[in-house]
């Protein structure tokens, strides 16, 4: 069978994991997002904070995933939880370093004057300086969507959904029949997921960041 | 509108630092007028500005608006009150110049369309073309117009009171002019309270109504009106800043119109020279001054040869300057030409009536015998 007519013949089981798959890593990016923006909002206005946060997010990230998933299975068992931590605990580190490089980086004049005209310190922050560091904060939610969608494929290991499946299926039967059409089918599902991912963020930073702070 | 600020025994210290940026200050700024703080980079202008809208809390002493604690007040509604311009402008870039100029009215809750009658009139005061200028983003501004709609998005709540720290700080001379000109339009129209920061002694004369001098620490050196402050500066050091050539400053303070204009010997362009030099030798007088059909000034002529008349170069309005008037004088080679609103003659100002008002000045303002 040639790859196509695998994909073909698999076509309604593969959409079902892309589908899986985008999902489970867009829920984690969002919750990432929430937590991530939160602590860079605790912390950037406190140079010692900001490095603590961003070291501690960075050292997240330096555990291979694998590894991750695995000590995960003894606390949170198979499926879906283990996947969700371990997804939302990556996209953390470029979302806080985005955040809180984005809301430092917001003119003191400009925060100046919000003040003194009378702005409430959460009126100034949510108001104007999380707008003015959203398409930094915007970028790091990107570059963590990225990473995620290869990061999801090893859930599979734990059981997780998406197309991880189909290329671990693929790598333990190795030689029999199709194997290798299975391995790639998946492969090459979320890199088309990844950059059809990476349009939308396009999209979406073209209708939320003001005209006023577009580089154009 | 405007309310009286009164600042009682007003301390600060940052922490950390031993001695305290601002020391024991206490002055009265009256309703209604510009008081300029200047004085050398570092002494406190700005810590002291700062906690009259609590940006920088006191760490000791009282601040009273029309004789209300202003440390009774929650800070958020009091900032809201009082206009506050600074000198990179401050405007929000992600926001359109109409929206910025919006942002107090929205916080207070003025309804939309009250705002956003609000937002063009502002915009007419300080000189932009609101169908223009509403819907760009600062970005897309000139460092001028970012100035003139910071001070747009100051007033647009109408606050009785102003706090500038050095608004014109950062644009080019001429621009500064401009500025400087079109603030003191403003305020003989709106007649706030306004607290205007700066380093430049010249900007606080044309501006304040009243000056405070300030030394290391805020504290308070000479506090007065430009006038008295350029005729006797209360010591060295505010005479350091008062610079070289007070006497020619003092006369960017003086109009045309405050002193006595002396008459010409006035001639029709189309009056015979013969009969213009009989008057000229009759009255005793050099030139005399040719009119055109509607009595604007065209020409001197000559006791000698009257029919060669010089042009009239430069000449000045009741609302000029003295300063304006000696430079017209001296490009002239003699009296200025006074001119009225629709450029007709009024009467000339002549050396000795300049040098008669620098006189009465010093005068009204000498030390009393001591
Ligand atoms: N946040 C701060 N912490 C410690 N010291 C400060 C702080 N802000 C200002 N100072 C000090 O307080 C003094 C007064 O500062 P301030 O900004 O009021 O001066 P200024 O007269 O406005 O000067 P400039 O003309 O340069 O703007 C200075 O010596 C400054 O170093
Ligand atoms: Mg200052």
């Amino acid at each position: 069978m040639s790859f196509w007519e695998f994909v073909n013949d698999r076509w309604s089981r593969l959409l079902v994991e892309s589908l899986l798959h985008v999902s489970a890593v867009v829920q984690c990016t969002v919750v990432a997002v929430v937590i991530g923006v939160g602590i860079g909002v605790a912390v950037y206005r406190s140079p010692l904070g900001s490095a603590a946060a961003i070291a501690l997010t960075s050292a997240v990230l330096t555990i291979p995933s694998f590894a991750l998933l695995g000590l995960l299975i003894p606390v949170l068992g198979l499926g879906a939880k283990p996947t969700v931590v371990a997804l939302v605990l990556y996209g953390l580190l470029p979302i806080v370093r985005n955040t809180i490089v984005g809301l430092a980086g917001v003119d003191g004049a400009v925060r100046d004057a919000a003040r003194g005209i009378g702005m409430s310190r959460f009126g100034v922050l949510t108001r104007v300086e999380l707008r003015l560091a959203w398409p930094a904060i915007l970028t790091g939610t990107r570059i963590a969507t990225q990473m995620l969608m290869g990061i999801a494929a090893i859930a599979a290991y734990v059981r997780g959904p998406g197309l991880g499946v189909e290329i671990f299926a693929g790598l333990t039967r190795a030689g029999s029949a199709n194997a290798t059409n299975q391995a790639i089918a998946g492969t090459v599902g979320i890199v088309v997921l990844a950059l059809l991912l990476d349009g939308v963020f396009a999209v979406i930073g073209r209708y939320t960041t003001s005209r006023g702070i577009r580089g154009e | 509108m405007a309310s009286e600020i009164e600042l009682i025994d007003v301390t600060k210290r940052y922490p950390g630092v031993a001695a305290p940026a601002v020391d024991s200050v206490s002055m009265t700024i009256r309703a209604g007028e510009i008081v300029v703080l200047v004085g050398p980079s570092g002494c406190g202008k700005t810590t002291t500005m700062r906690m009259i809208n609590r940006l920088i809390e006191p760490t000791s002493g009282r601040i009273t608006i029309d004789g209300e604690d202003t440390l009774s007040l929650n800070p958020d509604r009091l900032r809201r009150g009082i206009g506050y311009a600074i000198q990179q402008a401050g405007l929000f870039p992600h926001l359109t110049v109409g929206q910025n100029v919006a942002t107090v009215p929205g916080l207070l809750g003025w309804g939309r369309s009250r705002v956003s009658e609000r937002v063009d009139e502002m915009l007419d005061l300080v000189g932009l073309d609101p169908a223009e200028f509403r819907d760009r983003y600062p970005r897309q501004l000139s460092g001028g117009q970012q100035q003139r709609v910071g001070v747009a998005r100051a007033l647009a709540a109408d606050p009785p009171v102003l706090l500038m720290d050095e608004p014109f700080g950062a644009v080019d001379p001429i621009t500064r002019g401009n500025l400087q000109d079109e603030l003191m339009r403003l305020q003989a129209e709106l007649r706030k309270t306004i607290v205007f920061v700066t380093h430049d002694f010249d900007e606080a004369v044309k501006i304040g109504d009243r000056i405070a001098v300030l030394g290391p620490q805020s504290r308070i050196l000479q506090y007065d009106t430009p006038e008295a402050i350029l005729a006797n500066p209360a010591d060295d050091t505010v005479a350091g800043f008062v610079g070289a050539g007070a006497s020619l400053k003092q006369l960017r303070l003086r109009r045309v119109r405050e002193v006595e204009l002396s008459r010409a010997v006035t001639a029709r362009v189309t009056d015979e020279p013969a009969e213009v030099g009989r008057r000229l030798v009759e009255a005793g007088r050099e030139y005399a001054l040719l009119l055109d059909a509607r009595n604007r000034p065209v020409s001197w002529a000559h006791v000698r040869h009257p029919g060669q008349p010089r042009p009239v170069g430069d000449s000045v309005s009741l609302q000029s300057t003295l300063q304006d008037a000696l430079e017209a004088m001296l490009t002239e080679g003699g009296a200025a030409v006074v001119t009225g609103a629709r450029g007709e003659y009024v009467g000339l100002v002549e050396m000795d009536a300049v040098i008669g008002t620098v006189q009465k000045l010093r005068g009204d303002h000498a030390e009393p015998a001591s």
